[in-house]
């Protein structure tokens, strides 16, 4: 924690030669290390530590923002990723060695704010010290002479007056021949320090222990999909640690149409996303249906949960029908984009019902521009969509129970059966279209969803999913109320002046009276001679003179 | 024309003319030091001819970087006029000099086509102009500009200009050539009143970092001048960088860029704590050590350390400028590389 700016650590003098110290027992030991440990020097030393292991975090993917990127770094340098790994490379943020540190600056900030708000506290109740006697000596002074005829007492009672106006503490030291007042601001520079640097005590608990009340899960709904908020119903789930299942209300959220926006008109951005609706009915429980719109940047505020919308895509629909014509699957599969076209990649995965288990791995190309393969998309929206499937039948290894990743196909075990090096074409279909699946397995088709479907204009031939969070934070309030007492404790500490001001009138032998004005800083005080003219200027406007009154000129 | 032509033609003259600034504000260095050599060969003349005239004319040089060696004592019953402290260094020596007039005015011509060029961009886009890096750093370069346009107006830091200015020329001109883009619409991640906040604040902390930069350069240069001279006789030049006599003290010097970078520091702050808002809003999360978060948080750090460092018996003095340096590279780092090269949320570079 930084010193009040007046304050300059020094190092503990260094024993002489030849003197004999006593021997530190454990508590001499203790408070030695905590000496240590709440020294400034430490703590500027932590702090610079601290910036330097946060780097690492920012080199290497990490498991808490960019899981898919940390699996990819296993592919890429399997002879490094298990090393780095070992050394929580991939974690740094939640690393024992990165924890430490903080903990340990933490600790000495508290160890430096607990005596120093007790030393401010007595400052508090302290009166402004006694008058120095040559005010001359201190760094911003002015000396006026007064010839209006007032005492020394009274003018040094305007100018305590004057002072108080201007919010200092004052206290009058008079003497014979003279009086002073002494005078002191600022109080708040110290203030807004421990202010400061409590606050930031107080984010750092609120998150770590409040951290543990919250959830966040994640749902994928496909347009006309409806998700209840009960833990079967989120895709992942990541409960904090004193999570309770009984307090997720159980309401109901169906996304009934996600909205999309493309740029039509400025060609240098010219299918480029600039609007996501989803427009979702939302039923509390007990409650009536309503209609709300979540939108990236406006999130759905809910039965104590936030809702986002965070990424979207296409669900194209497709059923896989026996060779008698009976239908053994028919469901409308998230595909994944894989830019910024809409190229998506999607796994269908059919396990019961035909000869074998059967597993496709498609493309989705909202706006197909190639003649012939290989396909790309040209445009994000719905202008020629084509779906392509390489069929795959063997074992889909999900019979043993071990929990499969839906976006994945395990090929070990199974067969190509088009695309690739079959010789056998890929599956390639518009919607409404139907195929044969390869060796008499069946047929499979593309559904067309619109309204009313056409061959002439595919707008609403396929489904939309948007992925939605869903989160709960009890504190994240209270971590803003933290920041925002850090942010106004900066600010008072960077910006109020404390310093110390005395007036002081001395009567003359020849019963003149003369004023001097001096202040002191207290840390860092760039206006300190400004302000004691301008006390001098408001107190006493005349300056003195530079030659003794009524000389007679010729 | 349409107005994205104007807005680049701007940018290009200002751009031009701030070369020319920069050139003007060199001069003026350059002057200084001739200055300096030559009141020091008069000087050394003046030591065999016993020539007082001659000791006067190193005398006002030198007094310039006295005065401000020490803290400002002044002598029992001269009354003084109430004046800023900041009117004290060296102004004599600049107030005459026609190249660093010459530099401000470019510098304000420069300014005002830089402004245009930035408003014309954003009436164009329809939107604030910070939404990519070429709008970034178009803003945060006309920021800088602007910060020091202020600064120069209340305390005479035109001796900045080379360094400031020159840093604005590399930078406009650099991501003027390599980071433009045409004019495009606002993903819908970026459509929130917060990137008007976060980014305009977070630009302007960089522009008070950027002043404070320059001022830690200049301390530690002037620093090493004084250590190496033992600060007695300021009047003896030392090879190279003999402007640097011309210059506030490094005692000043670093006050003055300790002012300017709490204000940084303070906007850093904001930005992180508004940007944390914002990443609620768009993300679910206030937090989640994205690789931007990481770099605004570490910079965070280094500054704090720096204010810290002020209060640190051994790390006053030119380790405080080396970690306000060292802040500022971070600044560039966040800027530059972790927008461009590294993997995160914040790709909004439009690269």
């Amino acid at each position: 924690m930084s010193r009040p700016s007046d304050h300059i650590d020094s190092a503990a003098p260094a024993p002489a030669d030849g003197i004999n110290q006593p021997k530190l027992g454990f508590v001499g030991w203790l408070r030695f290390f905590w000496r240590q440990l709440t020294s400034m020097r430490t703590a500027l030393f932590l702090l610079l530590l601290l910036a330097i292991a946060a780097v690492p975090g920012s080199l290497v993917p990490q498991r808490s923002s960019d899981p898919n990127g940390v699996t990819q770094y296993f592919t890429d340098n399997p002879d490094l990723a298990p090393i780095l790994d070992k050394v929580q490379a991939f974690d740094v943020y939640s690393s024992a060695w990165f924890s430490a540190i903080y903990l340990l600056l933490f600790i000495s900030l508290i160890g430096c704010v607990i005596p120093r708000t007790k030393h401010h506290w007595l400052a508090l109740r302290s009166r402004p010290p006694r008058t120095p006697a040559r005010l001359s000596r201190l760094s911003a002074f002015e000396r006026r002479s007064d010839d209006s005829g007032a005492t020394a007492t009274e003018l040094i009672d305007d100018a305590t007056k004057q002072l108080k106006r201007q919010g200092y503490r004052v206290e009058r030291y008079d003497a014979e021949g003279s009086a002073s007042v002494s005078a002191e601001r600022g109080f708040l520079r110290e203030t807004g320090n421990l202010v400061f640097h409590s606050a930031l005590v107080g984010i750092l608990v609120t998150v770590g222990f409040g951290g543990g009340f919250g959830f966040s899960g994640q749902r994928v709904l496909v347009e006309g999909q409806t998700f209840v908020n009960t833990l079967l119903d989120y895709d992942s789930f990541n409960p904090g640690r004193f999570f309770n299942e009984s307090e997720l209300a159980p309401y109901k959220l169906t996304l009934d149409e996600f909205g999309v926006t493309y740029e039509t008109e400025n060609l240098d951005a010219y299918g480029q996303a600039i609007d996501y609706r989803a427009k979702v009915t939302t039923t509390s429980p007990g409650g009536k249906p309503q209609d709300a719109t979540i939108k990236v940047n406006d999130p759905l505020r809910f039965e104590g949960t936030d809702v986002y919308l965070l990424g979207n895509g296409y669900a194209p629909t497709i059923t896989v029908r026996d060779p008698e014509g009976k239908v053994v699957f028919s469901d409308s599969i998230p595909f994944l984009p894989q830019d910024a076209q809409l190229t998506s990649l999607g796994i269908v995965k059919v396990p019961d019902g035909l000869a074998e288990q059967l597993g496709m791995i498609g493309f989705f190309y909202p706006t197909q521009a190639a003649s012939k393969p290989p396909f790309f998309s040209s445009y994000p929206d719905l202008a020629y969509p084509v779906l392509t499937l390489n069929v795959y039948s063997g074992d889909l290894g999900i019979n043993a129970g071990a929990p499969k990743s839906v976006y994945a196909l395990d090929v070990d075990d199974m067969k190509q059966l088009t695309g690739g090096d079959t010789g056998v074409e890929s599956i390639e279909l518009t919607p409404g279209q139907i195929t044969d699946l390869p060796n008499g397995l069946g047929t499979v088709s593309f559904d067309n969803v619109a309204a009313n479907p056409s061959t002439e204009n595919y707008a609403g031939s396929v489904k939309r999913f948007a992925s939605f969070d869903v989160h709960h934070d009890p504190t994240q309030l209270w971590v803003l109320a933290f920041a925002i007492l850090a942010l106004s404790g900066l600010i008072t500490s960077l910006f109020v002046a404390r310093r110390r001001v005395w007036v002081k009138a001395v009567t003359g032998s020849d019963g003149t009276v003369s004023l001097e004005y001096a202040g002191l800083a207290r840390g860092e005080d760039p206006g300190l001679e400004a302000a004691v003219a301008a006390i001098a200027e408001a107190h006493s406007p005349t300056p003195v003179p530079s030659e003794p009154e009524g000389r007679i000129t010729p | 024309m349409t107005l994205v032509e104007i807005s680049n033609l701007c940018l290009w003259s200002a751009v031009a003319v701030y070369a020319l600034a920069f050139i003007a504000f060199t001069f003026d260095l350059a002057r200084r030091s001739a200055e300096v050599t030559a009141a020091i060969d008069a000087a050394e003349r003046a030591e065999l001819e016993r020539s007082a005239a001659a000791e006067e004319r190193v005398g006002a040089l030198a007094s310039a970087a006295a005065r401000t060696a020490a803290p400002i004592v002044t002598s029992d019953g001269v009354p003084r006029k109430t004046r800023r402290p900041s009117d004290e260094p060296e102004q004599q020596a600049s107030r005459k000099s026609p190249s660093l007039r010459v530099g401000v005015s470019l510098t304000v011509i420069a300014f005002l086509l830089h402004l245009v060029a930035d408003v014309t961009r954003g009436i164009a886009a329809g939107r604030v102009p910070w939404a990519n890096m070429y709008e970034f750093a178009m803003t945060g370069t006309l920021l800088i500009v602007a910060v020091f346009l202020v600064v120069i107006a209340r305390v005479d830091l035109r001796f900045l200009g080379s360094f400031v200015i020159g840093l604005v020329t590399v930078l406009l001109g650099l991501a003027t050539a390599n980071f433009y883009v045409e004019v495009v619409p606002l993903p819908p991640a970026l459509q929130s009143a917060w990137l008007v906040i976060h980014v305009f604040v977070a630009s302007l902390g960089t522009a008070f970092f950027a002043i404070g930069f320059a001022l830690s350069v200049v301390q530690l240069l002037q620093g090493r001048r004084e250590r190496r001279l033992g600060l007695v006789q300021p009047t003896q030049s030392s090879g190279r960088l003999r402007f640097l006599l011309t210059l506030p003290n490094a005692e000043r010097l670093e006050n003055l860029a300790y002012r300017v970078n709490i204000i940084g520091f303070i906007f850093w702050t904001f930005t992180l704590m508004a940007g944390a808002i914002w990443a609620e809003r768009a993300w679910g999360r206030y937090w989640g050590w994205d690789t931007k978060e990481v770099w605004t948080f570490i910079i965070w750090v280094i500054f704090a350390g720096y204010i810290h460092a002020r209060a640190t018996r051994g790390w006053r003095g030119s380790r405080a400028a080396t970690l306000a340096i060292i802040g500022f590279s971070a600044v560039m780092f966040n800027f530059v590389v972790v927008n461009v090269f590294f993997k995160g949320l914040h790709a909004y570079s439009g690269l």
